[in-house]
């Protein structure tokens, strides 16, 4: 019964699920609501669960001494200190003034700005290493790169200034946006929808059984 | 003149000189002109085309990374709504955006009241905050507001509040505006609410997620479209306003540009070399 | 109709106060001016039930007041009340802008009776309709017929798969196309254990609901059994906590089936954090102290995957991204040596796997593609000659 009930209990939910789809009568709408505000719950509760590993997997790693065992300290303390912070502050976190706020304010929201600003630079050392046109498609790539790119800001528009309006830049780069680059992008979506089905199918059905662990 | 050393070259130099050019529009600005696309276009006259006093729901999905993107959009979309005198509920289904969009929100209603402007918490605008769930979120504000909100972001029993007693689900808005930058976020707006209650939308995100929106803007799902950081310097430029999108674009440009350069100088560099092989 | 105007006279005076307190506006004339004349009623309130609904829905439709013209000012808005009964009482539903001809009342209980009535008013008063409509009932459908679409290719897929696992099970295997990104996968695994380094495996950034991370995890049981064949050390950072119980699993199944269970380290699957940019961190930390030697990316990937894609290539690693976020293939096709594109991430498992059953729901996807790619075809030429019936037949609701 170790594998045939969940087994059996993923096909029921996930079956009842795509039901739920096509009949709103309440005797599927009722329960299926319920089944997603479950699923809000678990998710939540989640937290939980991810918290209590990081801080045993990472304490662990501290107390053998592990070669970067001083970034799991820091790891560990940051974490208790924003909890108990919370903790205090409670309600109040979002009140101006208040520790949580100071954290938020000071350190997670430039941190996050930080990381993300990253990818201005790492854009930058990618596009001299890998736009390197050898193929058709690899020119084409950079071409359309290039269009995009200075379309999008006002330097395209710029340093086409002289040209009537509808063949600048900016007007290449919205043709490129709106007809070759949405035809791609539709097929792929539709492609990736197909995989969506057919990857959920397998494990509704049981035939994608492997992460149930144990073995085939 | 031969490139091919360029092979070589350390990406930290091209780093330095990244982070030069976007720091020094930012201290010295160059000026450089605006034009206003399509999109953006779009979106200010779905916006403006909201009667005036109508309820808009306003999901502002993003956490500090995006901020330089999407907060403009915020303070600009905002602002336009609270002109029209518009009434607004805003949430947020992101765990580490709460707090950023209700200073926003809350800025930009400060800087009204300045002006004159008569802005009350609870009758001209709502925060409801964050909920945990995505997807589930979004269905469950479907069945009513309230029940997927029982309190808001301050604190306050959402039923107690003047706005929220006229809002019950979804067909007591006008519109859908969605600020976002990435999952949840627009692309599951249109799935799980423009189709299934045919809630009107307009959309603002970060410049990558930009392209994948194109097809919902061209079907009509999406009434308008800002795309990144260009996007909310056309905007502001739409509605007036010199706002930190419009002083963030002439370091973009420069960035753009050399990236474009980047992309150049690469394929010099492998001509060069192709060459001194053959 | 007498009977009707008898019936509402009474609750009138309430009405207006009802009106009055719903700020529709109604004000009374200032002293020594005469009051304008109050609206002239709507009239022709029908009422409809929604169809493919649960029964929670009424559609109402009604001609508005003749003296709701533009610019005329007459009538500022209407006021929708709903009853139990002919004779009320009355609970307002919404008040709504002038010109307003249709409302949908979304708050009845289904199978349950509703009468209605809706009034004008403006800067003379409030009149009511001459009529009320009813009874409406909310009924609950069995089936949303809009979604018929949907639901005949979901039969036709389902059909597909069985025809084709049929077809498996007599052991003709159906042919697959190589995909490079796939064979690089061994590849990859073969130059870390060469190198004597680790294996980097990122199962993406988000939880278990969304289906690229099952189907990365799915493609980590393969790659596990590889590992485990080839003795190579695997590290799998996880950032949701139900899809890092699922790794777990799914790294010890790998090494069970390769045969090698106790060579399984349970501290290879490690939780990180949900945090995006937390999470892009540590694994930027994993590459640059580890040095794993080859990167494989698999699943949903957002604004980190080009610093993912960069830190690695920095590294000198090889490495292999599949992920269905097509607005972040760009950086993976750019910074990584093998990318698998869209649904070649959800066919990975079943290729990877070559079992048979798994095998036919690539076949049916394929067909369904080819049907989906003459439905569009077909779906143009009608269009073009002024034919939509193909089009509504597939707009759902």
């Amino acid at each position: 019964m170790k594998r045939e009930l969940p087994l059996l209990m993923t096909a029921v939910i996930g079956l009842f699920m795509i039901l739920s789809f096509f009949v709103p009568h309440h005797l599927v709408g009722v329960p299926a609501d319920f089944l997603q505000q479950c699923a809000v719950i678990v998710v939540a509760f989640g937290y939980v669960l991810g918290g209590a590993n990081a801080l045993r997997v990472n304490l662990e790693g501290i107390a053998r001494r592990q070669p970067d065992w001083p970034y799991k300290l820091v790891l560990v303390i940051s974490l208790v200190v924003t909890v108990v912070i919370g903790m205090l502050d409670g309600r109040r976190w979002q009140e101006p003034g208040t520790a949580s706020m100071f954290l938020y304010n000071q350190m997670y929201s430039p941190m996050q700005g930080t990381m993300f600003s990253l990818l201005a630079f790492f854009i930058a050392s990618a596009a001299f290493r890998a736009f390197r046109i050898r193929t058709v498609e690899a020119g084409l790539l950079a071409a359309a790169a290039l269009i995009v790119m200075l379309g999008r800001v006002p330097v395209g528009d710029a340093l086409t200034s002289w040209l009537p309006e509808s063949i600048r830049m900016s007007a290449f780069q919205e043709w490129i946006m709106n007809v070759p680059q949405n035809a791609a992008k539709r097929a792929i979506l539709m492609g990736a929808a197909m995989g969506v089905m057919a990857t959920g199918l397998r494990v509704i059905l049981g035939i994608e059984r492997s992460y149930l662990g144990g073995g085939d | 003149m031969n490139l091919a050393a360029l092979e070589k070259l350390d990406r930290r130099w091209l780093f330095l000189i990244v982070g030069l050019l976007v720091l020094g529009p930012l201290l010295r600005p160059l000026g450089l002109p605006l034009g206003s696309s399509k999109p953006v276009k779009m979106f200010h006259d779905a916006v403006a085309g909201i009667p005036d006093g109508a309820i808009v729901l306003m999901s502002c999905d993003y956490d500090p990374g995006a901020k330089p993107e999407v907060v403009p959009m915020t303070r600009t979309a905002f602002r336009q709504l609270m002109e029209k005198r518009c009434r607004v509920v805003i949430t947020c289904l992101w765990p580490g955006g709460p707090s950023l969009v209700d200073q926003t929100i809350e800025s930009v209603a400060n800087e009204m009241r300045a002006q004159g402007h008569d802005l009350v918490y609870g009758r001209d605008y709502v925060d409801l905050g964050y909920k945990a769930g995505y997807e589930a979120v979004m269905v469950l504000m479907g069945k009513g507001i309230a029940n997927a909100f029982p309190q808001d972001q301050r604190g306050n029993s959402t039923a107690s509040l003047p706005l929220m007693r006229n809002v019950r689900d979804y067909s007591s808005f006008a519109m859908l505006v969605n600020i976002s930058s990435g999952y949840p976020g627009t692309k599951e707006w249109v799935q799980q609410v423009n189709s299934r209650f045919h809630l009107p939308m307009v959309s603002g995100c970060t410049a990558v997620s930009a392209p994948e929106y194109y097809p919902y803007l061209q079907s009509g799902q999406l009434k308008g479209l800002l795309g990144g950081m260009a996007g909310a310097a056309e905007y502001e430029k739409l509605r007036g306003e010199k706002g930190a999108a419009t002083k963030g674009m002439d370091a973009q440009s420069l960035a753009h540009a050399f990236i474009a350069l980047c992309i150049i100088a690469g394929n010099i560099v492998q001509w060069q070399k192709r060459g001194a092989r053959s | 109709m007498t009977i009707h105007r008898r019936l509402l006279r009474a609750p009138c005076a309430l009405l207006l106060c009802a009106a009055l307190s719903c700020g529709g506006g109604a004000v009374s004339a200032q002293p020594g001016e005469s009051a304008p004349p109050a609206p002239a009623p709507p009239s022709g309130l029908v009422y409809a039930d929604v169809p493919n609904d649960a029964g929670n829905a009424v559609a109402l439709s009604w001609r508005k007041s003749p003296d709701d013209s533009l610019g005329l000012g007459r009538v500022t808005g209407y006021v929708l009340e709903r009853g139990s009964s002919p004779v009320g009482p009355w609970e307002t539903v919404d008040s709504l802008a002038a010109a307003t001809t249709e409302f949908v009342d979304q708050g009845v209980d289904r199978n349950t009776p509703y009468f209605y009535r809706v009034a004008a008013y403006g800067p003379g008063g409030l009149t009511l309709a001459l009529a009320n409509a009813g009874p409406a009932i909310g009924r609950e459908s069995w089936f949303n017929s809009t979604r018929a679409s949907v639901l005949t290719f979901v039969v036709v897929f389902f059909l597909l798969v069985l025809y084709f696992m049929s077809l498996a099970q007599t052991g003709r295997k159906p042919f697959m196309r190589r995909l490079a990104g796939i064979d690089a996968i061994e590849e990859a695994i073969g130059r870390a254990t060469e190198m004597g380094r680790p294996v980097l495996y990122v199962p993406g950034i988000q939880d278990i609901d969304e289906m690229q991370t099952v189907a990365a995890l799915v493609i980590l049981e393969s790659v596990a059994r590889l590992t485990a064949k080839y003795e190579t050390p695997i590290r799998v950072p996880v950032a949701y906590p139900i899809p890092f119980t699922i790794a777990q699993e799914m790294v010890k199944s790998g090494y069970l089936n390769a045969g090698r269970p106790e060579a399984y380290d349970p501290d290879s699957v490690s939780f990180v954090s949900p945090e995006q940019f937390a999470y892009v961190a540590k694994l930027s930390g994993i590459m640059l102290r580890d040095r794993p030697a080859a990167h494989i990316f698999m699943g949903s990937f957002f604004a980190e995957s080009l610093l993912l894609a960069e830190t690695g290539y920095s590294t000198g690693a090889i490495q292999v991204a599949g992920t269905a976020n097509v607005h972040q293939l760009p950086f993976f096709v750019v910074a990584c040596d093998y990318t698998l594109i869209g649904e070649e991430l959800y066919a990975a498992s079943a290729y990877l796997s070559g079992e048979p059953r798994l095998v036919s729901g690539l076949k049916a996807a394929d067909m369904l593609k080819v049907l989906l790619i003459l439905l569009i075809l077909t779906g143009c030429v009608l269009e073009t000659m002024g034919i939509t019936g193909l089009t509504q037949w597939m707009e759902t609701q």
